[in-house]
């Protein structure tokens, strides 16, 4: 291949690296409104009494709305196709308030600072109700945090609002309890895990106003501009194609950004005034009242037999939506579905729990999306069941894992496509020195020991997401390609290019991108799910495929010889046994010009009834300071196969900085409350997120498989390579010092408190 | 009140209010590269030059720019494209939100310490954080720029 499987440079890389202005705040226009948030003090409360006649009559304030000044139809800020499995559980501004920072009232003026004033002067009479702020007692809690009678679902999600539960989940397959008692050794344990907050390093902010048509346009730094736009008709009440959203440059996303975040504020804000409006969350605002990676409990029993075949998987537990269930009840389900069909020894497996309500951030989409949760009880079980059955964790994962063409319980007889995750496996053993350090090294006081993982995720969303894709001929010869994938930082543009260059046989100077904008972009569920290479890149290749088709029938036509036996090399069409030939620019030259001509464009939608799981195994070295329970991560190695490597410089940025986040999942990171329900780590002196002294080495190696079903063999890469860290830290942890950490992240203080429980009972 | 500065050496009067941040005052005439991604001067995204060292624009304020020379991406083009073509080549840009910043740093670093241990590089750089990237691309780059004569 040409084109795919190179280390194109982004074509955005110098604009934006130097820069240049292409950012949502960076095109707003003189005389825009400044939109300010008044956010609610209590976890829960019931708005009793809302003055806002000295904030609306301030000069230079121009709205100021309560929840008695907008439309009352609850809706979904979850960016997910429609019928979307979130519940309708959320108003602009309602007279309930589920969270501290929970929107009360919306205010716009001609500046700043004005609209700061203006948000003093709203005097708020609260009714404070006694909040749910534990997910473990949120279920039968006498408070209720979705009291309300309106709240609706598209279909069935196992939601119980009087029992604050915003879903259930339940799938099992075969006798749990009569294949455990068949085990030789069963291990059970129990798990937390973490709010985590994305963090991208742009907040959330969205710029709208009024177009020569008086449709509502916005600009906003959104992954989902199509599902944005259907949300905002929804919570306006006005038709989806008087909106139109527009993405421009993205300064990350995560996932934070596949939830309609700050989009309304600024909409119903110009469709008020008519004026353009903007808002730009505040970084404190960014973690308060945005969305988090759900905090999950579950407990696992893993029973293997003496063979060491691991024959049951039971996971079951909860996780903690917050005050409203965006991606509720799918992050639920990926949590087992995208751990339980890893170890397809299984004679029986169960994953069964619920999403509950409590009155603090909603969770949301974090890279990973469940995965991540679900790789982590999964993984640190496996780890401790290979210590019960006396096998070296490698060896347990190598007999136990799923192999290509093999089916598991949980795919019921799909089988699977493209793995290389045994040699991902043997490769990372010998890149970490695996053989030499497990468990432990001891030498000068020093501890060092190393621990792995292994994770899946998937490639876009099987029978939903859904993808067009269109290329152009230009009359000058080159291709313009429109997708609606959203690329966040990520280099999916450079890709989708770089595929589509493949197919029409040129470089990347002959094609042009555009996306996205729901006026102009074919429809796109947008770049979430790791979705994009694969469904976004299918459409893409599909698409170009057709035009290449088109080329050649074209060529054909003018020629007068017969389709079948025309070449094109890229450049010319020709036929190879007369010499005639046309080149693609005199092609594109006539097509612009005379009557009855067919402009030539290839357009095609990809969808896929598989999501094909990228892989990787994840080893940790780590030292342990005995002193003070500290870990310093030394060295980690990720073996990653995500199909074809369409960009490998690319790919490994995008497996480094997945790493580095879920090292910070590992170590520092942790959206933590007062008793009250406040925010604490609401800035990044309080949030620690990796600093580049923070993080060790980090190596990354591809063991590229060949997915059948994906564009030139890939399948995804954004979201699986976070999932390692968190379980192969606590297993190297462990491995240094027998401190078995269950509840992220790992602190010095549970280390160390971990070495001192183990010392007293040592001495009993 | 008026202040006089050099911005990217051309004399500059800018309007500002008592209590406004310098980085908000060079964004208002058009200094977009400045981003801002913190409330506490934790992210380095605001870096730009007050007579040639690094300071975060974001908790200068503006009215003590007076007199001084301000330097922001706009002005150091050629050179932050010399380094931001080495960061490209390892796709350590990602988003980008962070790098002006982030390359403001680089190149007065370079200025600083003419031959800096990766120990030294991290500590200078510490203050720079990255979301996207693992810091693992960004240190590639810099280590093959500080190499580089200019």
């Amino acid at each position: 291949m040409e084109c795919v499987g190179k280390s194109v440079v982004k074509i955005d890389a110098l604009a934006i690296a130097t820069g240049k202005p292409m950012y949502t705040e960076d095109m707003v226009t003189p005389g825009t409104l400044i939109v300010k948030i008044l956010r609610s003090p209590h976890a829960f409360a019931k708005i009793k009494a809302i003055d806002v006649a000295g904030a609306r009559s301030m000069d230079g304030v121009e709205c100021v709305l309560t929840f008695q000044d907008v439309p009352q139809v609850r809706y979904t800020t979850a960016g997910q196709s429609y019928p979307e499995p979130s519940p309708y559980d959320r108003l602009i501004l309602d007279q309930w308030v589920r969270y501290v920072g929970d929107e009360v009232a919306i205010v716009a003026a001609v500046d700043e600072k004005t609209a700061l004033a203006a948000i003093d002067l709203i005097h708020v009479e609260y009714e404070v109700l006694e909040p749910v702020l534990d997910l473990s007692t949120a279920i039968d809690n006498p408070s209720i945090v979705h009291p309300e009678s309106d709240l609706s679902f598209n279909f069935p999600i196992g939601l119980e609002k009087d029992r604050n539960i915003a879903s259930s989940h339940t799938v099992e397959i075969g006798d749990i309890e009569a294949e455990l008692a068949q085990c030789a050794v069963v291990v059970e344990e129990s798990y937390r895990t973490q709010a985590q907050a994305q963090a991208m390093m742009e907040t959330f902010r969205t710029f709208t106003y009024l177009d020569h048509a008086g449709r509502l346009v916005v600009l906003s730094s959104t992954q989902i501009p199509f599902h944005v736009r259907r949300h905002l008709a929804r919570a306006l009440q006005i038709p989806a194609t008087r909106i139109r959203v527009i993405k421009p440059r993205i300064g990350g996303g995560f996932g934070a950004k596949q939830t309609g975040v700050s989009e309304v504020y600024a909409a119903i804000v110009t469709l008020k005034t008519g004026k353009p409006a903007k808002i730009v969350y505040s970084r404190k605002e960014s973690f308060i009242a945005s969305n988090s990676r759900h905090a999950s409990q579950f407990t696992v029993r893993m029973g293997a037999d003496r063979e060491g075949f691991i024959r049951v998987v039971d996971i079951q537990g909860c996780s903690d939506t917050g005050a409203y269930g965006e991606h509720a009840p799918t992050v639920f389900s990926v949590i087992g579905d995208k751990s339980l069909p890893m170890y397809n020894k299984t004679k029986a497996v169960r994953f069964k729990g619920h999403a509950v309500y409590t009155n603090k951030l909603p969770g949301g989409a974090f890279r990973g999306y469940g995965a991540t949760q679900g790789t982590f009880v999964q993984e640190c079980t496996v780890n401790k069941l290979a210590e019960a059955l006396g096998m070296d964790p490698t060896e347990l994962r190598l007999r136990n894992l799923i192999r290509t063409g093999e089916t598991s319980l949980y795919y019921k007889g799909k089988k699977l496509g493209s793995s290389t995750l045994h040699r991902c496996i043997e490769r990372g053993k010998e890149l970490i020195g695996w053989d030499d350090k497990f468990p432990r090294i001891e030498k000068d006081g020093k501890v060092r020991a190393v621990g792995m993982a292994v994770t899946m995720q998937g490639s876009g969303i099987a029978n939903i997401d859904t993808a067009s894709a269109e290329i152009r001929l230009g009359d000058d010869g080159n291709y313009l390609v429109l997708v609606g994938s959203t690329d966040m930082g990520t280099g999916s543009d450079t890709i989708l290019l770089q595929m589509a260059a493949e197919v029409m046989k040129t470089d990347m100077d002959h094609l042009v991108i555009h996306a996205a904008d729901t006026d102009v972009s074919p429809y796109d569920p947008g770049s979430y799910a790791s979705s994009t290479t694969y469904v976004t890149g299918m459409a893409v290749k599909k698409a170009s495929e057709e035009l290449r088709e088109k080329i050649i029938g074209q060529a054909a036509a003018i020629l007068k010889l017969p389709p079948t036996e025309i070449e094109f090399d890229g450049i010319r069409c020709f036929h190879a046994a007369t010499g005639a030939e046309i080149t693609l620019a005199q092609i594109a030259a006539k097509s612009v010009v005379g009557p009855e001509l067919h402009q030539l464009a290839g357009y095609a939608t990809f969808g896929s009834p598989v999501s094909p799981p990228p892989y990787v195994a994840g080893f940790a070295e780590v030292e342990v300071d005995i002193e003070t329970g500290k870990v310093s991560l030394l060295d980690y190695v990720a073996v990653v196969d995500c199909g074809t490597v369409v960009n490998p410089n690319l790919a490994r940025i995008q497996t480094e900085g997945g790493i580095v986040q879920g090292i910070g999942m590992a170590l520092f990171e942790e959206v933590q409350y007062d008793a009250r329900g406040n925010l604490l780590s609401n800035s990044f002196m309080t949030y620690k997120i990796p600093g580049r002294k923070d993080i060790g080495g980090i190596r990354v190696y591809f063991e590229p498989s060949y997915e059948p079903t994906g564009p030139f063999g890939a399948k995804s890469i954004g979201e699986v390579v976070i999932n390692t860290p968190p379980p192969a830290i606590v297993a190297a942890v462990y491995n240094a010092v027998g401190v078995r950490i269950t509840d992220l992240p790992i602190t010095p203080e549970k280390v160390f408190m971990g070495m001192q429980k183990n010392k007293n009972s040592a001495k009993i | 009140m008026q202040i006089e500065i050099a911005l990217n050496g051309k004399k500059n009067v800018l309007n500002v209010e008592p209590d406004e941040m310098l980085a908000d005052a060079l964004r208002k005439i058009g200094m977009l590269s400045i981003r801002q991604g913190c409330d506490t001067s934790c992210c380095g995204l605001c870096t730009v030059w007050v007579d040639e060292s690094p300071v975060l624009s974001c908790t200068m304020l503006a009215f003590r720019a007076r007199g001084k020379n301000i330097t922001t991406i706009e002005g150091v083009q050629p050179e932050a494209e010399k380094f931001a073509g080495i960061l490209a080549a390892e796709g350590a840009e990602q988003c980008g939100f962070c790098s002006p910043g982030f390359i403001m740093t680089v190149l007065a670093m370079k200025k600083e310490l003419p031959s800096p241990t990766d120990e030294e590089i991290m500590h200078y750089l510490a203050g720079n954080l990255c979301r996207c990237t693992g810091y693992m691309g960004q240190m590639r780059a810099v280590k093959t720029y500080m190499e580089v004569k200019t």
